[in-house]
């Protein structure tokens, strides 16, 4: 296989097939220019999103009428989460990364079904527009917040039915997704790797396949079940006709909360990847993380009355949510357990992928030790609906997820693009985010606790001095996030051409040039050592 | 590569689970002209569920198919019986 | 697992059927959803689901329920007939299929337009004047109903091609994938409606 600079390979961006021009993506079935294609969807849409925020948050910055009224308010924070998270978590990094590497990594050419997986790429295009068109038509943007609680999302005058469908358009394509890599992974894997030998990032896209697959249906018939209330009066959730409103609360969490699992399954599985090859040495328990995996997914399914302790439950059912919520944290931290113990003792290099890793650990751990507070049923009462659970979210899917994100970004550019970023940049860049992370979210968690109630477009003025510390946190935030963006952007037209193995990692996407060619790999590659193998005086004789 | 699994079921089988899944749909009938109360609902669902038991198997092939299907198959059933059991938690005990 | 990627038009059986089930799993999950409404509300509304149930004519939701488990019959049998390369049992089991779906669909519609003619539909007079329980099972049976019928459509519509392809050729005794997924999903709506059937016209 040669490297990059010998030009004795076509590589996927050159590759000359039937259609030209920009038809050459539109109408791709390669996996790795759809994964590229939704890379770009998803950045365009993240800066929305993050724009839409930070107009949040200049309207938070002092109290009363700042820049907007509560109406443009509300509008705003229900966007926002309509983007953020039907349009970027919950696909993120299953249909960037999952799409780009999942094939390479079990050594095969593609997906099962490519044609399959540019569908999902067109449906998921078009839910995302149509959830911008639903701000513009008709009769005014969505105000009931991303969870649509009924009653008011029956009741609300504005385009909630446009909304509905966008995401229910958004949930068919991670149903066709989660469908095409649970079959990638079973009839895909190169001879010689079993399961067992797969890498953990795989193991993870597949854990999250398996909920993208059984919970995301869920969400699609109380979507059309919304839209029958608004549109016939149906009745299932209107109590004036014998429904049940807190019926509605069960079917969304029943998606949404294993919803969160698609969301950071994937994050951990890149992070999985970085920690080994940025300390040089074998992951440290490898089957305890594909199981705890498995094992996520699974609780996480009997977890979803934990949004609902204060709606009106019984009390048994929440003991019993109150008590899985508990044990569905620790595979998380066994997790966390495993991820320390590969760096421990490990030719470290602390290179942007690896800050941006343990960047993650620390986040996450925050924002998962917060959501044990508003697991147990007494402290969930004092939070519930406050700050302090828009801090534990943000801390878990954008400290989580997003940094995770961004560690998989500054670890795969150079093997998607076949080029190399500045590294002091990046660095710069990542210290400036996480300062003004940490400045924004972590205050949130006192005023949250002092009362500061969510999704409210005014406060009272004790709130004020850390609702401003807080929002200029999120102008150093974004900052950040630009000058990262620009150095991202800078070297994928003029960066320095990187090798095929820049990290002197020993999965196979480091195997093969980069960029890679079309059908990835010359021939199919025999597996047979174990996935991290750095070497014999390095093995992990346990596993 | 031809399959080796080439397992071709006759039509006289199906002739016969046609047969066997139409004499349940009539017990089916039949049963819900005794008053047995709470019972009923639980025969008539019992009944379905070897319906689509045998549907599943014989007409879908689900006998002749890999462990890991039918696992699949068998899960996704629990699965959801389990959702159903745990939202009774809340409104059996309000 | 496949040792080697064949650049044909067809995929390989085993994967196609793979990808086949899952599908039918989301669909089996997308019903759930109702299936748990209903559940709460009979529960809830146990007497007003009887009273309600009454108006539903079981005759017709037997026959229905007749033609839907021989049309699995007649498709089940049209793979074995593909397998043995009988091309004309083929042609002749699936259009027995599509009948056997039409005349369920001419049932539906029949049953539909007797409640219709009685003012009872989503969002009617009669029906916001019915006593909740009553209300809600209608509500049920529209939707589930709806729901049903709208993937038996996109079944017919599915052995339609396949009736085509299998007159033309490109579905034969080598390579009846399409086939075989189409008889899968053809199940599932029969599935869907085994349940549908003592829960909607068995109440009791």
């Amino acid at each position: 296989m040669g490297e990059t600079g010998g030009e004795i390979y076509i590589s996927y961006l050159k590759h000359k097939g039937k259609y030209k021009g920009i038809l050459s993506w539109l109408l791709t079935t390669d996996h790795k220019r759809i994964g590229l294609m939704y890379f770009f969807v998803i950045t365009v849409f993240f800066f929305i999103g993050a724009s839409l925020g930070a107009l949040m948050r200049t309207e938070l910055i002092a109290p009363g009428q700042t820049i907007m009224g509560p109406q443009t308010y509300n509008g705003l924070f229900t966007v926002h989460g309509i983007i953020m998270i039907f349009v970027i978590v919950i696909p993120g990094l299953s249909v960037v990364f999952g799409n780009f590497f999942l094939p390479i990594l079990i050594g095969a050419k593609d997906v099962a079904f490519p044609k399959l997986n540019l569908l999902s790429f067109y449906l998921y295009a078009l839910g995302a527009v149509l959830a911008v068109v639903s701000q513009f038509a008709g009769s005014g943007p969505p105000d009931t917040g991303w969870s649509f609680y009924v009653p008011y999302s029956v009741e609300s005058s504005t385009n909630v039915i446009f909304a509905l469908t966008a995401a229910f358009i958004l949930g068919f394509s991670s149903i066709l997704t989660g469908l095409n890599f649970i079959v990638t992974v079973h009839r895909m894997r190169a001879p010689g790797m079993t399961f067992f030998k797969m890498p953990l990032f795989p193991w993870a896209i597949y854990a999250t396949a398996w909920i993208q697959v059984l919970a995301t249906p869920i969400i699609g018939i109380t979507l059309l079940m919304v839209i029958a209330e608004r549109v016939f009066g149906i009745g299932f959730f209107d109590p004036s006709l014998g429904g049940d409103p807190i019926l509605f609360q069960h079917l969304f969490w029943i998606y949404s909360h294993p919803a969160v699992y698609i969301m950071i399954l994937p994050a951990m599985g890149v992070v999985t990847e970085i920690f080994p090859t940025f300390s040089q040495k074998p992951v440290f328990g490898y089957t305890a993380i594909a199981v705890s995996s498995l094992a996520i997914a699974f609780i996480g399914y009997f977890v979803w009355g934990h949004h609902m302790f204060t709606s009106g439950t019984s009390y048994f059912s929440r003991l019993f949510f109150s008590l899985l919520t508990f044990l569905v944290a620790v595979p998380s931290a066994i997790k966390v357990f495993n991820w320390v113990a590969t760096l421990y003792g490990g030719s470290i290099d602390l290179k942007p992928p690896l800050l941006y890793a343990v960047g993650f650990i620390f986040l996450f751990m925050i924002g998962g030790l917060t959501g044990l507070i508003q697991g147990a049923l007494a402290t969930n009462i004092q939070v519930h609906d406050t700050s302090f659970v828009v801090a534990h979210f943000h801390y878990i899917i954008f400290g989580g997820m997003g940094f995770a994100a961004f560690a998989g970004i500054h670890y795969w550019f150079p093997k998607m693009y076949g080029k190399m970023y500045n590294i002091r940049f990046a660095n710069i860049a990542f210290g400036i985010i996480f300062t003004g992370f940490n400045l924004f979210y972590f205050p949130q968690f006192i005023i949250g606790m002092q009362g500061m109630p969510r999704r409210y477009f005014d406060y009272l003025p004790q709130f004020t001095p850390i609702q401003f510390i807080s929002t200029i946190g999120a102008y150093i935030l974004v900052s950040g996030l630009v000058i990262m963006l620009i150095n991202l952007f800078y070297a994928r037209r003029k960066g320095a051409p990187a090798p095929a193995n820049p990290w002197k990692g020993v999965t196979l996407e480091w195997q093969i040039p980069s960029p890679p060619p079309l059908e990835n790999f010359d021939g199919i590659p025999e597996i047979t050592r174990r996935p991290y193998f750095f070497g014999e005086d390095k093995a992990d004789k346990k596993d | 590569m031809k399959n080796l699994r080439s397992h071709i079921t006759g039509y006289s089988t199906y002739a016969i689970i046609l047969v066997f899944l139409l004499v349940l749909t009539a017990l089916s009938v039949v049963v819900t002209g005794y008053h047995l109360g709470a019972f009923s609902v639980g025969i008539a669902l019992l009944i379905a569920s070897v319906k689509v038991a045998t549907v599943i198997s014989y007409f879908m092939h689900l006998r002749s198919e890999n462990m890991f299907l039918k696992v699949a198959v068998s899960g996704v059933f629990i699965l959801f019986g389990l959702v159903i059991i745990i939202t009774f938690f809340d409104y059996l005990f309000r | 697992m496949t040792d080697h990627i064949v650049h044909t038009e067809h995929i390989d059986r085993e994967t196609g059927k793979l990808g086949m089930w899952i599908f039918l799993f989301t669909e089996m999950f997308l019903f759930g959803g109702l299936f748990l409404v209903y559940a709460v509300m009979r529960v809830k509304y146990a007497d007003d689901f009887h009273i309600a149930a009454h108006d539903l004519n079981t005759f017709i939701g037997t026959l229905n329920t007749v033609f839907l488990l021989t049309s699995s019959m007649t498709v089940a049998m049209a793979i074995t007939a593909i397998q043995k390369n009988e091309r004309n049992l083929v042609l002749f089991l699936i259009a027995v299929t599509l009948l056997l779906a039409a005349l369920f669909m001419l049932n539906k519609y029949i049953e539909w337009s007797h409640e219709f003619k009685n003012h009872i539909y989503p969002g009617s007079k009669v029906l916001k004047n019915l006593p909740h329980g009553q209300l809600l099972f209608f509500g049920l049976y529209f939707m589930m109903t709806g729901l049903h019928a709208l993937h038996v459509f996109v079944g017919m519509i599915l052995l339609t091609i396949n009736l085509v392809k299998v007159k033309t050729g490109s579905v034969n005794h080598e390579y009846y994938l399409l086939l075989e997924n189409s008889g899968l999903y053809w199940h599932l709506v029969d599935l869907i409606w085994i349940f549908l059937f003592p829960l909607l016209y068995l109440v009791t």
